[in-house]
């Protein structure tokens, strides 16, 4: 696959929750290398989004492919996702949370956890559950988590939520990085000013559709 | 592709860690079992003759009820940051996720009944006239019984919203036949009668439930 075709396809993606529809015909390319920022009022479909390419939601309606699958399980190698909520052990170490799920991608070298941890700015000897962290330490360790294995995809929820600002640099200056070595990053974020300047592009979002995209952090015409 | 194998032994792993350190399925049930004796002791107060007609009950609805906690706890983990999705969102099997599960639920429950089996004696004056052998066996097989439905029960009701109650309501119903070879053959051995026919329809309970429960697990892990 080259850098510029599209990763992810979505065509006419329907979510209904019950009566609600939380995405309402969403149809969009995504290319490969990219940083994408998704922006949106709460309850504009973002996580929902996120959540549907990350194989967790099964659409309604339409459909999607991800590196020209379908199935979520062909590729789910390849995709790294990062909730809003830590998806870690609180009881474990963050190296002993990282070495458990590099075990589900049948990763058994454990220096490949600690250069992970590493690189999301942490300490891999720190013996503290991460219960005990603080909610940066934590969402550095939840990004770490998603990164394990190395994925061509990331799927990142509020990576940067009650983040101080430096960390909050920090990671986007490892997501400019991690976007560099050509892979596509789809961030939602209600802090998009942290990546003007790193984002390829923002994505706007309202109502369960996608009103627009801009190469600047300026909203489309239409949007409120 | 990792290794069925080897998820199902880092999940158990992780998963008597955590017990290690919260110890909070071991506790709760070993009061509770600690107070069905003390209570029906108190009430009964049966001679070893009385004794030895009414054990094979108490034992397991005792057991019955203090594994409901376990069963209910092994999953409160799972769904608390949301870890389980980052376990969806990996290669690995659902069925590896499920075996570590039940096989984790049935060293719990093993080990309480460990513990809890010469209290019981000590206070029921228990002493088998049968093969006494055999009641391990009948513990063994019983106890798979109740583990392997109560691990697929208790994932099958953790989105419902009282699921503590739902699981017994789920569980305690396909477990009769179970509970009914497992008393019967408990009381047949104490009594110095022959429980081959009880043991058979537990062997054949399990390798039927478990079949069932491996089959569907993927569904239930999956449902939104």
């Amino acid at each position: 696959m080259t850098e510029t075709a599209p990763v992810i396809s979505v065509s006419n993606l329907i979510k209904q929750f019950g009566r609600f529809a939380a995405l309402r015909g969403v149809t969009a390319d995504f290319s490969g290398g990219r940083l994408y920022a998704i922006l949106g009022d709460n309850g504009a479909g973002k996580t929902t989004l996120l959540r549907t390419l990350a194989g967790l939601n099964h659409p309604t309606r339409g459909e999607f492919t991800v590196l020209g699958q379908k199935k979520f399980q062909d590729i789910c190698h390849q995709v790294g996702y990062m909730a809003h909520p830590s998806l870690l052990y609180d009881e474990m170490s963050g190296l002993e949370n990282l070495t458990y799920f590099a075990r589900l991608y049948g990763i058994s070298d454990d220096s490949r956890c600690a250069d992970v941890i590493r690189s999301v700015g942490l300490d891999p000897e720190l013996v503290r559950p991460v219960g005990q962290y603080s909610q940066g330490m934590r969402q550095r360790m939840s990004l770490a988590r998603a990164l394990l294995h190395d994925p061509k995809i990331l799927l990142l929820d509020e990576p940067f939520s009650n983040v101080d600002i430096h960390s909050a640099t920090e990671m986007v200056r490892l997501l400019a990085r991690t976007r560099d070595q050509g892979k596509t990053i789809f961030v939602v974020t209600h802090q998009p000013s942290l990546l003007e300047g790193a984002a390829d592009e923002f994505v706007w979002m309202q109502s369960g559709q996608i009103i627009g995209r801009t190469r600047e952090l300026k909203p489309p015409e239409g949007a409120h | 592709m990792p290794a069925p194998t080897g998820i199902t032994r880092a999940t158990l792993l992780k998963d008597l860690r955590l017990e290690w350190r919260s110890k909070d399925a071991i506790n709760s049930m070993l009061f509770f079992s600690l107070l069905v004796v003390v209570v029906f002791s108190f009430s009964f107060d049966p001679n070893a003759e009385e004794s030895r007609h009414i054990a094979g009950g108490l034992i397991w609805v005792a057991f019955l009820f203090a594994a409901v906690v376990a069963l209910n706890q092994t999953w409160a983990r799972e769904i608390r940051n949301q870890v389980l999705d980052a376990y969806r969102v990996s290669p690995a099997p659902a069925n590896s996720l499920f075996v570590a599960k039940a096989l984790g639920n049935f060293i719990f429950v093993t080990v309480l009944e460990a513990l809890m089996t010469p209290l019981f004696i000590a206070f029921y004056q228990l002493r088998a006239l049968g093969p006494a052998w055999q009641l391990l066996v009948v513990a063994l097989l019983g106890t798979w019984a109740l583990v392997v439905n109560g691990t697929f029960f208790a994932a099958m009701s953790l989105r419902t919203r009282s699921r503590e109650i739902m699981l017994p309501l789920l569980l305690f119903p396909i477990s009769i036949p179970a509970i009914l070879a497992m008393v019967q053959a408990t009381t047949s051995i104490l009594n110095g009668e022959g429980a081959r026919f009880w043991i058979v329809l537990l062997v054949t309970y399990d390798l039927v439930f478990t079949t069932v429960c491996l089959l569907l697990f993927e569904t239930v892990l999956n449902a939104e």
